[in-house]
């Protein structure tokens, strides 16, 4: 009995090892397939030069250029309702009917698939606002849908300001609204970073949404009514279309690169984040 | 006393601005709502919802808008992403929580972080040039199929199942698993009998939020699964998802037809709200008993 019970647990022991290192080659061998296709056609030329038909020769510059801007432009709209929801939720009212629902609608945004987001952004900022394909009905679109990752990163970042620093200001006589934002803000600053950051993780990922609200078209867009294409947009092309594999890889592997830099900056953000923590307590 | 009275007011304007913040979400929610309906409404109502839904031929030039073969594929691809991803996303999480080295969890933790992140439309395009190719080459045909969709869909989902299912597990209290081992009983059977059992509250919330994600996931599903509207026969048979339907049409379509894909978005984001009302209820407690 107690032999066959050790002998139960020694093999569940093996196969969670299984399954865990299982995890872990197919997360490699997805990335080293795209590394090691993409990486051989990365260079300074294929960054700083135009595509050239349609993507199956040249680079992509303009489509580096497009992705910034519509990916600055969503943060830049979405940051300051995020972060201040966010303040609103732990520094006014915690509790409540009216809280209950702000908490489920962001629950229910964030579970919104891009797709119905590229269907509303279509409908309202491309026909009924006719803003067109552009970056600004992209952007619109983008902000929505990010909102729910920055406001709970903010809101993260927030709860972990002790009670003692709020307190001190607010003995010094100063108001709410100046120790939020003298007091509170600054040291919330890495919370609200991390949730800015995988804010911009998502929106340059994002497809579907972008192709349905920003268009696909390549070319230097001069003002942000014009549609763009972005890279995500590009690989999907690149690919789906076999306009050019090589190219594909190397777009790949840009969006890969980058979105590695994102989560190692929004790691050592939560790290230090963590590190307060453990110090006030 | 002048400028205190002042400061109150700058405050309470403040509160207000933050307040409007704070109600934005549910006023965008509300706004998709509206928007995408009364964009699929005119062909709900001349089709019929029953017609609609359960209509097997979608054939738009004709008229004809029945979406039962995508309602079906959507179905399919993700019932295949849970049978794959849920024996690992929970393994994953059991050993985590349980039974990981640190140094082996300081390795698998930015892993897991980085499989979340990386965008679909790299899932869609390894798929396309890995898997595909794959399936083709052993089992015939196209190699465009359910199995692809399922393949790269677990791969997808295997981060929210696995995160969920973990915390969950770190939140079952120490002294029930002290018990069980003051018991007698050893680790294995402390996982299976106690740990498991307290934390499937969360894990059930993983899956069903996983369900979730493979459900509305767009850009890798139409890459891999051949967008074929045909109800299928075997696993190897291509179809096309709710969300393909809108994606590989919604470049072209006007008119009535570019309803019926807003159409097809309503019966999406009725499946989505469905799926989110058991989350948020389910996150409560309302599992255990």
């Amino acid at each position: 009995m107690k032999a066959a019970a050790r002998l139960e647990e020694k093999i569940a022991k093996l196969l969670l090892w299984l399954f865990a290192i299982c995890t872990l080659l197919v997360l490699f061998s997805i990335i080293a397939h795209i590394l090691i296709n993409g990486i051989s056609r990365l260079s300074w030329d294929f960054i700083t030069q135009e595509p050239k038909r349609m993507g199956k020769e040249g680079g992509i510059f303009s489509i580096i250029i497009g992705t910034i801007y519509l990916t600055v432009a969503g943060i830049v709209l979405a940051t300051p309702i995020g972060v201040g929801a966010a303040i609103y939720l732990t520094e006014y009212v915690k509790k409540g009917r009216l809280v209950q629902i702000i908490r489920f609608a962001t629950e229910a945004l964030a579970a919104v698939p891009s797709i119905i987001f590229g269907l509303f952004g279509f409908v309202l900022f491309v026909i009924t606002l006719k803003m067109g394909w552009s970056i600004l009905s992209g952007a619109l679109t983008l902000a929505f849908m990010v909102l729910p990752t920055i406001i709970r990163a903010a809101e993260e970042g927030i709860k972990t300001v002790p009670d003692s620093y709020r307190e001190g200001s607010l003995a010094l006589g100063a108001t709410k609204w100046y120790t939020i934002r003298k007091v509170v803000l600054p040291s919330a600053l890495p919370g609200i970073a991390t949730g800015v950051i995988l804010g911009i993780g998502r929106a340059i990922g994002e497809t579907a949404a972008v192709i349905l609200t920003a268009g696909s078209s390549l070319g230097l867009p001069t003002s942000i009514l014009e549609p763009t294409r972005t890279l995500s947009v590009h690989l999907y092309i690149l690919a789906s279309e076999g306009i050019s594999t090589k190219n594909a890889y190397a777009s790949a592997t840009v969006l890969i690169i980058v979105i590695i830099i994102i989560n190692f900056l929004a790691n050592s953000l939560m790290g230090k984040l963590a590190g307060r923590t453990n110090q006030s307590h | 006393m002048q400028k205190s009275i002042h400061l109150k007011k700058s405050e309470i304007i403040v509160e207000k601005i933050l307040l409007l913040s704070a109600v934005a979400a549910i006023f965008i929610i509300a706004l998709i709502a509206v928007f995408v309906i009364i964009s699929g409404w005119p062909v709900l109502q001349k089709t019929g919802f029953f017609n609609f839904v359960f209509g097997t031929t979608w054939d738009p030039t004709h008229g004809i808008y029945g979406i039962l073969p995508m309602v079906v594929g959507s179905i399919l691809v993700t019932l295949g992403a849970l049978v794959l991803g849920i024996p690992f996303g929970v393994a994953g999480a059991i050993f985590m929580a349980e039974i990981a080295p640190p140094k082996a969890a300081k390795l698998i933790r930015p892993a897991i972080e980085l499989l979340a992140g990386i965008p679909s439309v790299v899932y869609g395009f390894y798929g396309l040039a890995v898997i595909v190719p794959l399936i083709r080459n052993h089992f015939g045909g196209t190699g465009f199929s359910i199995l692809a969709g399922s393949l790269i869909l677990a791969i997808m989902i295997l981060p929210t199942i696995l995160n969920l299912s973990e915390t969950a597990l770190r939140a079952v209290p120490s002294e029930y698993k002290d018990g069980s081992y003051a018991l007698g009983a050893n680790y294995w059977q402390t996982i299976k009998w106690i740990s498991l059992p307290v934390a499937r509250s969360g894990i059930i919330t993983g899956v069903v939020l996983g369900m979730s994600r493979a459900i509305g996931e767009t850009m890798a599903v139409i890459m891999v699964t051949g967008n074929v509207t045909r109800i299928p026969g075997t696993l190897f048979d291509p179809i096309r998802t709710l969300t393909g339907n809108i994606v590989m049409e919604m470049g072209y379509a006007s008119g009535e037809h570019q309803q019926a894909l807003f159409a097809t978005g309503i019966i999406l984001f009725i499946f989505i709200m469905i799926l989110n009302l058991i989350v948020q209820f389910g996150a409560k407690g309302r599992w255990q008993k």
